[in-house]
């Protein structure tokens, strides 16, 4: 403290011992004022906007002014849960599925990688592969998606290289497999970081251990390796599963007909009917919450 | 020490939400301007793509120092989620919007967008008669923007790839095309299924392509879920569209003439046609949304738009009819033959053979109906068909 104690005068100085002794004698207060920015910065965007979003997924909307009416319904969640007309179920369903299939290709796509970085790439060898993941974070996800819209296309790099090796056109754009495809991609870095992180940790001596007990490499991965990696792909697996869920511009870009996702019915509808696009994003939120209920209770998040 | 915390957090929590809780929108009773001031330096509009061309938009901004700012929009829903989200009236961010006969109604009963003084805009007077109090943006007499442009949906195809040249709408509901057709994706679009079981099924008795009875509207979705199996995909934004053209992924689809422009520039061997069966089309109006913060530039751009010169420079980057017939000669000049080639000699019997896009509202405007699918029956109907 720049502050001269000698000089400071007598009111002045006070003030300041009893707010410090009010401090002392309460830590919860010092406690509170340290929080008070972060907690209410977290309160007024998380917690508001979900509450409010919550809130209006229990209202409805006049048809022709797109005004909110505030009278309390299940109207939007009937429409989404219709049987008979199972549009919104079958988009929840493929989104859902897009978001398993993503997952589990990461996760396959990024453990042999993050092995090789953590345990036998040399250190220079490592960090050339770090700046070869991180490289495409550095440009526009926008930029990469188009690009792929080119790679895909009919008369694109992958047909023209599949045509060169005497194989037939791969027909993959504008489809739920190309969209996949690109998704898989788009999101591959988000799992190599957190497996490399949870392989990084495991102590050599453990995997020489394992040998030295006659465990084999199938068994010393199984017994060894995965569970202690698995906190890894657990975080990996919440983003690659919460980002392919809320995605919209990628259906958008490389999807054809039949690939819309939640996120372009809540964009679509969000403001000419925001209380049903309120309730249908109530959706993932609740399959985020049993996913991650899921994984905690494969004891993920146990080593954390 | 936890427990305490606890209880401090939800006093915070409520303190918060109390302070986060929007203000109320204090609405002041807009009075119609009498004169244009001075400009605020900068523009900006939710616009069709190249509805502020720099081509004409450069001088604009040299001559009135309004810096234009844009935003394009893919379809009607999403200009009217643009203007509408935010807290509505363009969100104190958007000062115009370019929006079609189905956007138009839709944002003047949402209280989005607020009445024109059409005696600031000279070129008024000399507009079309039908473009001058169009029901689609005057209710009541009080005028909510200034009409624009306006033209017709085509059928676009590839002419080296299909052949013979297709007359018919029914080109883009062959199964011989199957993967290379491409349509906008747009709730709008079951209109142009309407327009075409209109003549190809008189049984189902359609009046009116944007007024349909339950059967007829059935009719047409299940018209239009036949066709997705047969599309490459729907289109949001018109570079999208060009793209599957260039690339010839799609050889054949409805499109805007605007597309067909850019590919025709870009020697895509492409070409347009207005099917036998009519087509359905867009009438375009600036409109000034409510909560507009630059409303002089905004009123600058709007009497600036209407002028011959300008009226035929934009109609010709987009490929549609100005408003304002004075810009007849301004469009030879600009390109022989045009001013006929987009019929504004004969602009009545042209416009007869459009059916302009308009909000669908329950009542229907023949039979004195009330039974008619309205807009949000056609967003769900189209969240089926496409998702």
């Amino acid at each position: 403290m720049a502050v001269d104690v000698g000089r400071e005068t007598g009111p002045l100085r006070g003030a300041r011992l009893s707010l410090s002794g009010a401090f002392w004698r309460r830590p919860w207060l010092r406690l509170l004022v340290l929080l008070l920015v972060p907690a209410a910065a977290f309160v007024a965007v998380y917690a508001a906007s979900l509450g409010a979003m919550l809130a209006s997924s229990f209202w409805t909307t006049d048809s022709f002014t797109a005004e909110i009416v505030h009278t309390w319904t299940l109207d939007q969640y009937r429409t989404i849960f219709n049987l008979d007309d199972p549009t919104y179920l079958r988009i929840a369903a493929r989104t859902i599925g897009m978001a398993v299939a993503v997952t589990v290709t990461d996760a396959i796509l990024a453990f042999p990688l993050a092995f090789f970085m953590a345990k036998i790439a040399g250190p220079r060898t490592r960090s050339f592969l770090f700046v070869m993941i991180l490289l495409p974070l550095w440009s526009s996800y926008l930029v990469r998606i188009y690009s792929w819209t080119t790679i895909l296309s009919s008369s694109g790099p992958l047909n023209w290289m599949l045509n060169g090796l005497g194989l037939p056109d791969a027909n993959l754009a504008f489809t739920n497999k190309g969209m996949w495809i690109v998704f898989t991609y788009v999101w591959l870095p988000f799992m190599v970081l957190p497996v490399y992180a949870a392989l990084e940790r495991i102590p050599g001596s453990l995997l020489e251990a394992s040998y030295d007990l006659g465990g084999r490499g199938l068994r010393t991965f199984r017994s060894v390796i995965l569970p202690l990696a698995l906190p890894g792909l657990a975080a990996g697996s919440i983003f690659t599963f919460s980002l392919t869920l809320g995605d919209y511009i990628t259906p958008l870009l490389v999807g054809g007909p039949g690939s819309s996702l939640i996120g372009n019915i809540v964009s679509e509808q969000s403001a000419s009917n925001l209380t049903f696009a309120a309730a249908y994003a109530m959706v993932p939120v609740a399959v985020m919450v049993l996913y991650i209920a899921l994984v905690k209770r494969l004891g993920a998040f146990e080593a954390l | 020490m936890r427990e305490r915390i606890r209880g401090w957090h939800v006093v915070l929590a409520g303190l918060v939400v109390v302070l986060a809780a929007p203000a109320a929108a204090v609405s002041k009773a807009s009075q119609l301007p009498t004169k244009i001031g001075a400009g605020e330096g900068a523009l900006s509009v939710v616009e069709w793509a190249g509805y502020t061309d720099p081509s004409f938009a450069k001088q604009f901004e040299k001559q009135t120092g309004c810096v234009i700012k844009r935003k394009d929009a893919g379809s009607s829903n999403e200009m009217f989620n643009l203007i509408h989200g935010g807290g509505g009236g363009g969100g104190g961010q958007y000062d115009l919007v370019s929006a079609s006969g189905d956007a138009s109604l839709r944002l003047i009963y949402a209280g989005d967008v607020q009445p024109v003084n059409i005696k600031l805009i000279p070129s008024w007077k000399d507009f079309l008669p039908a473009f001058k109090s169009p029901p689609h943006n005057t209710v009541k007499g009080v005028h909510y923007g200034v009409s624009l442009q306006w033209g017709p949906n085509t059928l676009i195809y590839n002419t080296a790839k299909v052949k013979p040249a297709p007359k018919s709408w029914s080109a883009i509901y062959d199964p011989k095309y199957k993967g290379k057709i491409t349509v906008p994706n747009n709730p709008i679009q079951i209109a142009d299924a309407a327009l075409y079981l209109q003549k190809t099924k008189p049984a189902l008795g359609i009046k009116d392509p944007y007024e349909l009875t339950k059967p007829q509207f059935d009719a047409a979705v299940a018209l239009l879920k036949q066709q997705k199996k047969l599309l490459l995909r729907y289109w949001l934004y018109p570079a999208d569209d060009i793209k599957d053209f260039k690339t010839g992924d799609a050889i054949i689809g409805a499109t805007w003439p605007y597309q067909t422009l850019q590919l025709q520039a870009a020697k895509v061997p492409v070409k347009e046609i207005i099917p036998k069966e009519g087509v359905t089309g867009w009438a375009d109006t600036w409109m000034l949304t409510k909560r507009a913060p630059h409303p002089n530039c905004a009123y600058k751009w709007m009497a600036y738009a209407s002028t011959p010169p300008v009226q035929a420079r934009q109609a010709l980057v987009f490929g549609e009819t100005p408003v304002n017939p004075k810009a007849c000669p301004y469009m030879d000049k600009l390109q022989k033959g045009s001013c006929a080639g987009y019929h504004l000699n004969a602009p009545a019997s042209y416009a007869k053979s459009i059916r302009f896009w308009k909000t669908p509202v329950k009542t229907c405007g023949w039979g004195g109906r009330n039974d008619c699918m309205d807009q949000q029956a056609w967003n769900n109907a189209w969240a089926s068909i496409t998702g």
